[in-house]
């Protein structure tokens, strides 16, 4: 232990300001600052401070993705036997494979992001932010499996660029930078976002190049590769049900077990990380409209069958919370989360164009919540100029 | 007590170190010291030299702005140093104080029969005028103007704080005396507000002439300003004054025995405080002359004040004027490996749950002034609220600070706020600002344009 700090102490010169290295001041101070909590003692203001800082803030977000992770890895291989009808495959075929798509995922996403991170914290004499360790978590569960590494690391180098580090980088960013790297994808590769085959790994390349990692006798007969999305009626999505809340059918990586996002939601709201209000209210948004649609007889979907399909409560508990992008006001939040809620199964049941509306629902609620914020504030500091008036 | 006012946001800091009510040694004083910094915005004009014989209440400073406010020697001696820093900027008068302390007399006075002229002359003569404290700002009250109303905390939340039943049991009759003045400085009446939790046990209650309040919550529920917020705002144009116990205290002797007599009783608290206690003993005083409770000034941070808001002041500093505390705690300069990233660091307090610290709230900690962590941007965004009672948007304001933009610190409550109300948004901010630094900056642009 001591001699870690020693050595660490000895080669810190190095890295100083007129050191040999000392272009890598921010990338060596990341690095210590990640192995020990620097020695900085207050200089002004109270004299004691609380243990809890932004690193500690984000690990406990990085660890509530785990179970998503962790489900949609094993997801990822399931999925690939139950398409090509491997069944030899246990347990550990199915992780093994799943971690031959989603490890290469993760390393693009984090070797690109932190690496533009880095360079721009050295650009501008700062300490590294901590927040793309979220958002590099993020990436590789919100994009389909299949997803060429290269346009991966094109839509995370847009998104940490031009969504973030633009601005002044975490903390300044009007978006979220992971739903910015998926609106990329998106946009500018629609063939490979959506449509029955990107969703399930493997079929892709077997339908244009004729081979798999692993093929078997090919896709089995009655092989779909649809989301739940893609036809969304009752008859359907009534024996898919709990498919649907286990996980167990295709979709973007961790988006699709009920049961894994909720145990992460359940460390987020434990610890306080995440904000209880939008969680709520979100679900709330996209109960109400689901079952308007319901009722209006524009989807013979019960309402709850809208939270349990495609991105939304990923979105709703690692995406729409994101403190810096939300709402900021107490009130607000209410309205914020539920415009999300809202919005989403809107652009799902009533704009045929898009089966999903989670991503651009939180993109656009990001782009409005400092206008909600703003009259939230007005409508506060007014009454309470009335109130004081009246007293 | 009916209209009790129940605060649910605050944080009582678990701090080890409180002092036991016992009064360990009286200081005789040796060098103290009169610091203009502890005021905001004073512009100090040296009205003695070095070598000059002073009595207790010999005008030593002024206040270029208006020159009737005087600050005086708290002790008689010999003034035997005037120390200033950058740009010769006056810091400390330092008195060298005589063995038999020697008062100029200002006479005893009968409150009742003195005009708001008299008492303001009588204040101003005698050095006490800058204990009373003008919001918005924190700064030293104007002599020329009738504030909306004068406010007084009656009961301390701060970390570690004196215990005013305690350290201000003998003053009582002074501190109704210096009520009974103060009342006829405004027409909005003295509000004082008391603790619903020691309400009928604290013999502040028997008070008389003012308006009482209660308030229930944690820290900052003792803050004054907190209390004029749930009181009667403050609003553009508006100026009220404060003025804390040990202040009312100082007044009231003023006018019972003529004498300017600053002597209290001063809690030494902190983690690195040998068996904290009272001392008694003066603003001005030195470090030293508390050693009794440290072995080694290495490493200690010397605080006059609280851990939240007070300053530090070094081992060869000296206790503000307005202080009635002195918190002595480790110097966190250490590293901890991989310490954000264990599951729980048992030896340290978080207010967040994201440690198990909240698991066990009655332990105390030994706390260090270590940051914790490195400064970032504002990233989350609810934690402010739930320590500030206040109905305000701290994280609003701050920015309106950071982009000197006089407009919106308006709007967002500049008025209300002084750095102590925030301290604790500040202890607990995870992208480790400097909040208070915000809020004085804030201020003093604010004066600047304002005046």
């Amino acid at each position: 232990m001591n001699g870690l700090r020693n050595f660490v102490d000895k080669i810190k010169p190095t890295f100083e300001k007129g050191g040999k290295l000392g272009f890598l001041h921010s990338t060596f101070d990341a690095f210590e600052t990640f192995l020990f909590v620097p020695n900085t003692v207050t200089r002004r203001g109270a004299h004691v401070r609380d243990c809890v800082d932004l690193k500690r803030v984000m690990i406990m977000v990085v660890l509530s993705l785990v179970p998503a992770m962790l489900f949609g890895i094993w997801n990822v291989g399931y999925q690939h036997k139950l398409a090509f009808g491997l069944t030899d495959w246990g347990f550990w075929n199915i992780v093994l494979y799943g971690l031959v798509k989603v490890l290469p995922l993760y390393i693009v996403s984090y070797l690109v992001g932190l690496g533009i991170e880095f360079v721009s914290a050295q650009i501008q004499g700062h300490e590294v932010n901590e927040g793309y360790l979220v958002s590099g978590m993020l990436i590789p569960l919100i994009v389909p499996v299949d997803v060429p590494l290269w346009m991966l690391a094109i839509a995370v180098a847009f998104a940490v660029i031009i969504g973030k580090e633009v601005f002044g980088g975490t903390g300044m960013n009007i978006w979220n930078p992971a739903l910015l790297t998926r609106a990329f994808l998106f946009f500018s590769y629609p063939s490979k976002m959506s449509g029955e085959t990107v969703w399930t790994g493997g079929v892709e390349r077997f339908v244009n190049e004729g081979v798999a990692f692993q093929a078997g006798n090919g896709l089995v007969d009655g092989f779909s590769g649809a989301t739940p999305l893609a036809d969304p009626t009752l008859a359907n999505l009534e024996p898919r049900l709990w498919d649907m809340i286990i996980g167990t059918i295709p979709g973007s990586v961790g988006e699709t077990s009920v049961i894994a996002i909720l145990l992460g939601a359940f460390l987020l709201l434990w610890t306080g990380v995440a904000s209880w209000k939008i969680m709520v209210s979100s679900v709330l948004g996209g109960l109400a409209i689901g079952y308007l649609g319901y009722a209006v007889g524009a989807t013979d979907l019960p309402g709850y069958y809208q939270l349990v399909m495609g991105g939304f409560l990923f979105g709703t508990v690692f995406m729409a919370t994101d403190p810096v992008t939300s709402a900021q006001t107490e009130c607000g939040k209410w309205i914020y989360g539920f415009l999300v809620g809202a919005l989403a199964v809107t652009v799902r049941i009533w704009n045929p164009g898009y089966p999903e509306g989670m991503m651009l629902a939180i993109l656009l609620m990001n782009t409005f919540a400092p206008l909600i914020d703003h009259y939230v504030i007005e409508g506060s500091i007014k009454r309470r100029a009335k109130k004081v008036k009246i007293a | 007590m009916s209209n009790n006012i129940y605060l649910k946001k605050g944080l009582d800091l678990p701090i080890n170190g409180t002092a036991s009510q016992n009064t360990k040694k009286v200081i005789v004083p040796d060098v103290v010291a009169v610091k203009p910094t502890d005021f905001r915005n004073l512009v100090p004009k040296l009205l003695v030299r070095e070598g000059d014989k002073v009595l207790a209440g010999t005008p030593v400073l002024a206040d270029k702005m208006s020159q009737n406010i005087l600050f005086t020697s708290p002790v008689s001696g010999t003034v035997a140093e005037v120390v200033r820093g950058e740009k010769r900027k006056l810091l400390e008068v330092r008195i060298k104080a005589d063995a038999k302390q020697e008062y100029v007399d200002f006479g005893v006075k009968k409150v009742n029969e003195m005009t708001a002229e008299q008492i303001k002359e009588s204040l101003l003569a005698a050095g006490l005028w800058p204990a009373i404290t003008q919001r918005p700002y924190g700064i030293i009250a104007d002599p020329e103007s009738k504030p909306k109303a004068i406010f007084v905390s009656a009961f301390s939340t701060a970390p570690l704080a004196a215990s005013p039943e305690y350290a201000l049991r003998d003053d009582m009759e002074h501190i109704q005396t210096a009520i009974n003045a103060l009342t006829k400085l405004t027409d909005g009446g003295v509000h004082f507000s008391l603790n619903s939790e020691n309400y009928s046990g604290t013999p502040f209650h028997k008070i008389e002439n003012v308006i009482q309040h209660t308030f229930t919550g944690k820290h900052p529920a003792g803050n004054v300003g907190i209390q004029i917020h749930h009181i009667s705002p403050i609003r553009k144009g508006e100026t009220v004054w404060t003025v804390s116990l040990l202040m009312l205290a100082a007044i009231g002797k003023l006018f019972n025995t003529g004498k300017y007599d600053l002597r209290r009783k001063i809690a030494v608290t902190g983690p690195k405080a040998l068996n904290p206690a009272y001392v008694e003993g003066l603003p001005g005083i030195s470090m030293k002359d508390i050693k009794e409770f440290y072995e080694t000034a290495d490493n200690l941070r010397f605080i006059s004040g609280d851990v939240l808001t007070g300053t530090n002041i070094g081992a060869e500093g000296f206790l503000g004027f307005f202080d009635n505390q002195v918190t002595i705690l480790e110097e966190g300069n250490k590293y901890e490996l991989l310490g954000w990233a264990k599951p729980c660091r048992p030896a340290l307090f978080s207010a967040s749950r994201t440690y198990f610290s909240w698991l066990t709230p009655k332990k105390k900690y030994d706390m260090d002034t270590n940051l914790h962590g490195g400064p970032r941007a504002f990233v989350v965004n609810d934690t402010y609220g739930k320590v500030l009672p206040m109905d305000l948007y701290p994280v609003y304001l701050l920015k309106a600070c950071l982009a000197n933009d006089i407009d919106k610190m308006e709007k967002f409550g500049i008025y209300e706020v002084l750095e102590e109300d925030l301290a604790l948004c500040e202890y607990v901010c995870p992208s480790k600002i400097y909040i208070q630094q915000i809020i004085t900056d804030g201020i003093a642009l604010m004066l600047k344009e304002m005046c």
